[in-house]
């Protein structure tokens, strides 16, 4: 499998890259911050540009539309290109997807902080900032479409259908909940009332988090896995299975953020439903993914690289399971408003999403440079600080979840609530937070780890493709 | 369909994909949402539950903008525990006019869904300025920064506007009422606060957010007493 390299445009993969670890480290460098915050509240130093509530959604922002997005444009450009056998459709576009992406990450980094926000979880920032991410996920799907028309291979590969998903549903779902009512350059009103802007906002929350940090992943997956193991992918049958099936069954399940709560019962039974069927073609793709390691199972001992896949696949499997369970309402009364729902996202986010990006760039780095990687044994260190991290911060955040919504419900024999005064189950949290804030800050360890041995990399002599095929296949 | 014809028919097409996909990616969201507009399936309307006033939406702006609903919820779900804690669980209708909404998801501070009324301008007061003056261990950030900061009127009526074009039923020609209808507002507020020798300009944002504190859930709550009554 030698990948020459006809004509591909790898020069906008190498800025993607460059921006993904950047954006990642600052992303989980304000996550560090807030979870600080929330063991030691003067760490909010008083100051309305560094107090929590505006940190939060600039974290939030970060890690997914800065981290998460520059990697998945690195990622699904770099693939495209060779699955297609062809260079990206336009490289004016290409720099004008990357740089207008780069620019809404500064404005959001800008407005967020300032408080400037339309106030709807995952979806703040302000309209003329949405309007300029519609109008660069158009040049993005152009470029997309364009070079999958120029394909010179006739089949769409698995990792296309995926990213197909993606870019036609985040379209959706960014122009459909981003429909606001301005009241000043900065200032909107989201145009649907109460509790149907509820229904709108989590259909696009759930469904950012599935087509944004699940399904072009899988894509990556398909990808890279294959090409990092030397292996095949283990059904094909499967592939097709459990990608229609995701596509159909993801929508529905955004009213699983709604249990219980004013909105129409009908709409959350199917909200419940659909959520717990989604385990099926979840575990479809984790064992689609875990499976084609077969016969390379030797190679994970030694390759960092795999390692990362390896994990983050079997964070895929453990939240998508964790995910269906917490939308049964029995559970879900205990679990939400709780930190179980954070340890949740963070299972998916650091475990699933981060893994495999990880993976995914060790992969890419040295072949769009053409060097070897500086170090394996930093990668290896990288390995086991980011799943120590995850560790300590998942099982911190389960605790601490179960404790507050089990002190939250617990009533006396004389049928009072033991805990009347709330504070108290806040107090009783604060020993897990300083573990969340130690496996974050394990985690962050780890990507500037990355960050140092990219950069000796890049800098690093240069060797010819082959040799790099051999040295890691 | 099989796996030859997916492969011989759909995966050289990829119109045909992309189309495939925008259907299936389609139906969920059409089914659960649009229903939502129509009155038989969507939420409740509550005909006792108004607009905020122009100050209390000043003060939602500032709920809205220091990120509050990050922390606390406005919902308070149909459990005993719940309704033990907080009061009567929250109704669809209590939300009409909310643009946009502001459920939560976590509630590292406690629901504010029946805030409105609960406590004295002064506790609210204080507590923004220093939440542990008045609660031993609170993580709560201060926000004394809702103290030197004001509102202006211009920004209201531009906020008003934009609610009347939305639907939310405000009387017309904003510019017209909503000064004097703010400056009273406020004015109440300044002195009530005053009687504890609690000192604010009338244009201070805390006075704004008070506004907005004491006013959340109140209607619903009316509501539903009124209905629940024997």
């Amino acid at each position: 499998m030698t990948e020459t390299k006809p004509n591909y445009d790898d020069a906008i993969v190498k800025k993607f890259i460059f921006a993904t670890v950047l954006w990642g480290a600052v992303g989980m460098l304000v996550g560090v911050i807030i979870a600080l915050q929330l063991a030691w509240w003067p760490a909010n130093l008083g100051l309305q540009w560094t107090s929590f509530g505006r940190l939060r959604p600039l974290h939030t922002n970060a890690v997914i539309f800065a981290f998460t997005g520059n990697a998945l444009f690195a990622g699904i450009y770099y693939s495209m290109q060779r699955l297609m056998k062809t260079r990206l459709f336009n490289d004016t576009l290409s720099n004008l997807h990357f740089w207008g992406w780069q620019l809404i990450i500064v404005s959001a980094a800008v407005s967020l902080p300032l408080g400037l926000t339309e106030g709807k979880e995952y979806a703040e920032l302000i309209w003329p900032i949405d309007i300029a991410i519609a109008l660069v996920w158009v040049v993005f799907a152009i470029n997309f479409f364009g070079t999958v028309a120029i394909r010179k291979v006739a089949h769409l590969y698995v990792s296309i259908w995926f990213y197909m998903s993606m870019v036609i549903t985040i379209t959706i779902l960014h122009v459909t909940n981003s429909l606001t009512m301005p009241a000043s350059l900065t200032k909107s009103y989201s145009i649907y009332p109460g509790i149907t802007d509820a229904l709108v906002q989590w259909w696009y929350g759930h469904n950012a988090v599935g087509f944004l940090l699940t399904t072009p992943i899988l894509g990556l997956m398909y990808y890279f896995l294959p090409r990092a193991s030397g292996k095949p992918v283990y059904s094909y049958r499967l592939s097709i299975i459990h990608f229609w099936a995701l596509v159909f069954l993801y929508i529905w399940a955004g009213p699983h953020h709604l249990l219980y709560s004013a909105l129409p019962d009908w709409a959350q039974t199917l909200g419940m439903v659909f959520s717990v069927m989604l385990i099926a073609p979840s575990w479809g793709g984790m064992l689609n993914g875990l499976l084609t390691l077969r016969g390379a199972w030797d190679r994970v001992r030694t390759d960092a690289m795999l390692k990362f896949f390896v994990v983050g696949i079997t964070f895929y499997g453990m939240s998508t399971f964790e995910g269906p369970m917490m939308s049964i309402r029995a559970v879900n009364s205990l679990s939400h408003y709780t930190d179980w729902t954070i340890g949740h996202v963070h299972s998916g986010a650091l475990g699933w999403v981060g893994m495999v990006t990880f993976g995914m760039l060790y992969y890419m780095t040295p072949r769009v440079w053409s060097r070897k990687l500086h170090s394996d044994g930093l990668a290896t260190a990288h390995f086991w600080l980011a799943t120590v991290g995850i560790v300590l911060y998942v099982v911190s955040m389960w605790v601490s979840g179960v404790t507050q919504g089990l002190m939250w419900r617990s009533i006396t024999a004389d049928g009072l609530l033991e805990y009347p005064n709330f504070v108290d189950t806040v107090t009783r949290l604060v020993p897990f937070y300083w573990i969340r804030l130690f496996g974050g800050l394990c985690y962050l360890t780890g990507v500037i780890l990355m960050a140092y041995n990219f950069i000796k990399t890049a800098s690093g002599p240069q060797v010819d493709a082959a040799s790099l095929e051999t040295a890691h296949v | 369909m099989s796996e030859s014809s997916h492969r011989r028919v759909l995966e050289p097409n990829a119109t045909l994909f992309a189309i495939l996909t925008t259907v299936g990616v389609s139906i969920g969201g059409l089914v659960e949402i649009v229903p939502l507009f129509s009155a038989g399936s969507g939420p409740e309307p509550m005909a006792d539950v108004h607009p905020v006033t122009p100050l209390e939406l000043a003060g939602r702006d500032i709920y809205i903008r220091e990120g509050c609903y990050n922390c606390h919820s406005q919902m308070i779900r149909p459990m005993r525990a719940e309704t033990m804690r907080y009061g009567a669980w929250t109704r669809a209708g209590e939300y009409q006019w909310d643009h946009p909404f502001q459920l939560g998801s976590r509630r590292i501070g406690p629901d504010l869904q029946r805030e409105g009324g609960k406590r004295p301008n002064t506790w609210h007061y204080d507590h923004m300025k220093d939440p542990r003056s008045i609660t031993a261990g609170s993580i709560m950030p201060t926000y004394g920064w809702l103290f030197e900061q004001k509102v202006a009127n211009d920004d209201i009526i531009a906020s008003i506007n934009a609610m009347i074009t939305l639907g939310v039923p405000y009387d017309a020609d904003p510019a017209s009422w909503v000064p004097a209808n703010v400056e009273a507002q406020q004015k109440a507020i300044v002195a009530d606060l005053a009687t504890t020798k609690r000192e604010a300009a009338p244009d201070d944002e805390i006075v704004a957010m008070i506004a907005y504190l004491q006013r959340l859930g109140k209607d619903g709550s009316a509501a539903i007493a009124a209905k629940s009554t024997p």
